[in-house]
């Protein structure tokens, strides 16, 4: 949206106004509860409120205990340690196995094709709870239920429909013919795979590797119904800290979560656009 | 056909189908000389870019056999065919620059590094783009991606080359330049190439012999020449060059001439190349500058033509007569400088020899 221009009637000048401030609206309700814990993570005291003394900017109202806390606390190490385990283990089979359920989707000779698509993407749509529960009794019976490896599959199960998504969209715009170039110079189908279709398709498979290792690292309904004791990850920590404890070093961890959020996908978008530029794809 | 041993490429009895139902290939039998340039021409739709991608690979043949070499390569998968091609899109990797495109071919081989960029600067040098090596497909122009399309099919040495419609998307001024180049690096390398175009100029100017195709099946397989000065039915008649067509009846038929009546009472000799004997629907097939306007000496066959139209376009003027009732009878007048004087509206005589006329397969 430029800037208005001269013969615009009071009905286009009053939605132009109107535009930015729904746009404000929606902006500040998605993002204001994120961003008002982070200073509250820093709170002196041991409550999920603005003290005074925060209030007045003083600075004995913030601390960094909370983060000492979660930093040394064996509980909370356990969980960081149990989710680093578990999610870049579950979003390297999210991805695997959804880049090469996209690449077969997008075959066109592949019957049902629809069909399979609702049922991988299934996860996505189904309540967790209910995934969860179905899940629980599944691999109870095949021996997986609160095993490290039951959780593994059961996040990687969550995480490989946003791989399918982003690689299919990506696929889109993959041109055949370069596989059939690549195959008519000499590549075999595994060569032509790793050096012609997969560097150019990578930032769909990235971008689903990121939502799956989000999906992992945020989840806590799954592994509340599949883990046990030794599979604590952070959210479960979380969830039984707010219920049993309600620590401050829940809004520190959160702060810390949404800060490798951001990092991670700043740093993906820089990775883009670099291999873009590279490319030739974009002009700068 | 089987016989003819040492063909480059042979099809033998190939027939495809896509559905199992309609044939889009009907019983091709083809052979193609090494060293030959082999175009396949047609309308779309015509079978042509399925029979090379069946050489290809690309797509399995429903029927019949494909010989490279007098090797059977039904069931040899594309890439170890060792065929080169040249894409209608190009299809070069994006990813990759100029030199590494160039590169892959060698690299999937095994050729060590340093063979490897000799043999791809010597293929840049030879599409005179020696400096563009490491620059990306997407910041070359279409002319020049086009360059690097054909020295990627030709940097791995195949005996043979496979070129679908290259030119395609080019202008007019490059694609005839791009026709000239393709044409003396063939000359030049002596690879076997077997393009694909619909256009007849394309074909024409590069090709050792042409193969037109329509309805999936090759209508006539000749050197460009006699593809255009005796067209072996109406269908190469009309799709290559220009075409004069009257419908007639043979009343008669002499050694290496037969009499057509065309229209009312107009008798016409011609040369009777695809008929089916005395009483037969014909249409006579007769090229535009093979026809006299107001001839000094009289000819075999001469009638009257009524100008319709005089269109001036320098080299020549294209008068646009009716003639035994068909308005669109085109005649080209070379510009002599001594401008004759013929008007529109005015009826002239007109005269053509009888060998220039051929009488072909009757069309509606």
């Amino acid at each position: 949206m430029s800037a208005l221009p001269p013969y615009s009637s009071t009905a286009q000048i009053t939605w132009y106004y109107a535009f930015r401030v729904i746009c404000g609206l929606i902006f500040f309700f998605l993002i204001f509860p994120i961003i008002v814990i982070a200073p509250l993570s820093f709170n002196a005291e041991n409550f999920f409120t603005f003290t005074p003394k925060m209030l007045a900017l003083d600075p004995e109202g913030y601390s960094l205990k909370h983060y000492r806390d979660f930093f040394t606390n064996p509980d909370w190490q356990q969980a960081l340690w149990n989710s680093v385990r578990i999610a870049p283990v579950a979003t390297l089979l999210a991805t695997a196995f959804g880049t090469l359920a996209a690449i077969g989707l997008s075959q066109s000779h592949v019957p049902f094709k629809s069909t399979i698509m609702a049922v991988l993407i299934s996860p996505m749509i189904v309540p967790l709870i209910i995934s969860a529960a179905g899940m629980y009794f599944f691999y109870s019976r095949i021996g997986l239920q609160g095993t490290y490896w039951g959780v593994v599959l059961a996040h990687a199960a969550l995480g490989t429909p946003f791989v399918i998504i982003t690689v299919t969209a990506t696929l889109v715009g993959f041109d055949r013919s370069l596989t059939r170039a690549a195959a008519n110079l000499g590549a075999d189908p595994v060569r032509t795979f790793f050096k012609v279709q997969m560097p150019l398709i990578l930032p769909g498979v990235v971008s689903g590797a990121l939502f799956a290792f989000i999906t992992s690292f945020d989840e806590v309904v799954v592994v509340l119904f599949l883990g046990s004791a030794s599979q604590k990850t952070l959210p479960w920590q979380m969830f039984t800290g707010l219920r049993e404890q309600i620590s401050p070093t829940i809004l520190a961890v959160a702060t810390l979560m949404v800060a490798i959020s951001i990092v991670l996908l700043t740093v993906l978008e820089l990775l883009r656009r670099r291999s873009e530029r590279l490319r030739g794809m974009s002009p700068g | 056909m089987s016989e003819n041993r040492g063909a480059a490429v042979r099809y033998e009895s190939v027939q495809k189908s896509y559905d199992g139902e309609t044939l889009v290939v009907k019983n091709l039998n083809l052979d193609i000389a090494r060293g030959e340039f082999l175009t396949m021409l047609g309308p779309s739709g015509s079978g042509k870019t399925t029979c090379l991608m069946m050489l290809a690979g690309f797509e399995p043949a429903t029927h019949g056999e494909i010989f490279l070499n007098d090797r059977p390569i039904n069931n040899v998968p594309p890439h170890k065919r060792g065929i080169g091609m040249v894409f209608q899109n190009y299809a070069l990797f994006p990813h990759m620059t100029v030199a590494e495109n160039l590169a892959f071919p060698l690299q999937v081989r095994g050729i060590s590094k340093a063979d490897q960029s000799s043999r791809v600067q010597r293929a840049l040098d030879m599409v005179e783009l020696g400096t563009f090596g490491s620059r990306r497909p997407a910041q070359l122009s279409g002319g020049q991606q086009q360059r690097v399309a054909v020295a990627r099919a030709l940097v791995f040495d195949p005996e043979l080359v496979l070129m679908d419609e290259p030119l395609g998307a080019l202008d007019k001024q490059l694609r005839e330049q791009m026709q000239y180049e393709i044409k003396h690096i063939h000359e030049n390398l002596g690879v076997t190439i077997v393009y694909v175009t619909h256009d007849q100029t394309e074909a024409l100017t590069m090709s050792d012999r042409v193969a037109v195709f329509n309805d999936g099946v090759i209508q006539q397989l000749s050197t460009p020449d006699a593809l255009y000065e005796s067209p072996q039915n109406s269908f190469v008649a009309q799709f290559i060059g220009e075409n004069n067509k009257l419908n007639g009846t043979v009343t008669s038929v002499e050694g290496t001439t037969c009499g057509v009546e065309v229209g009312t009472g107009i008798h016409l000799k011609a040369d009777p190349v695809n008929i089916s004997g005395v009483g037969s629907k014909t249409t006579l097939s007769l090229r535009p500058e093979r026809v006299e306007l107001q001839p000094e000496a009289p000819m075999e066959n001469m009638v009257d033509g009524h100008i319709e139209e005089l269109i001036y376009l320098g080299d020549h003027i294209r008068v646009r007569m009716n003639v035994a009732g068909n308005d669109e009878f085109v005649v080209k007048v070379r510009n002599r400088g001594q401008r004759r004087k013929i008007a529109e509206g005015e009826t002239v005589k007109i005269g053509w020899a009888a060998s220039d006329c051929k009488a072909l397969d009757a069309v509606a």
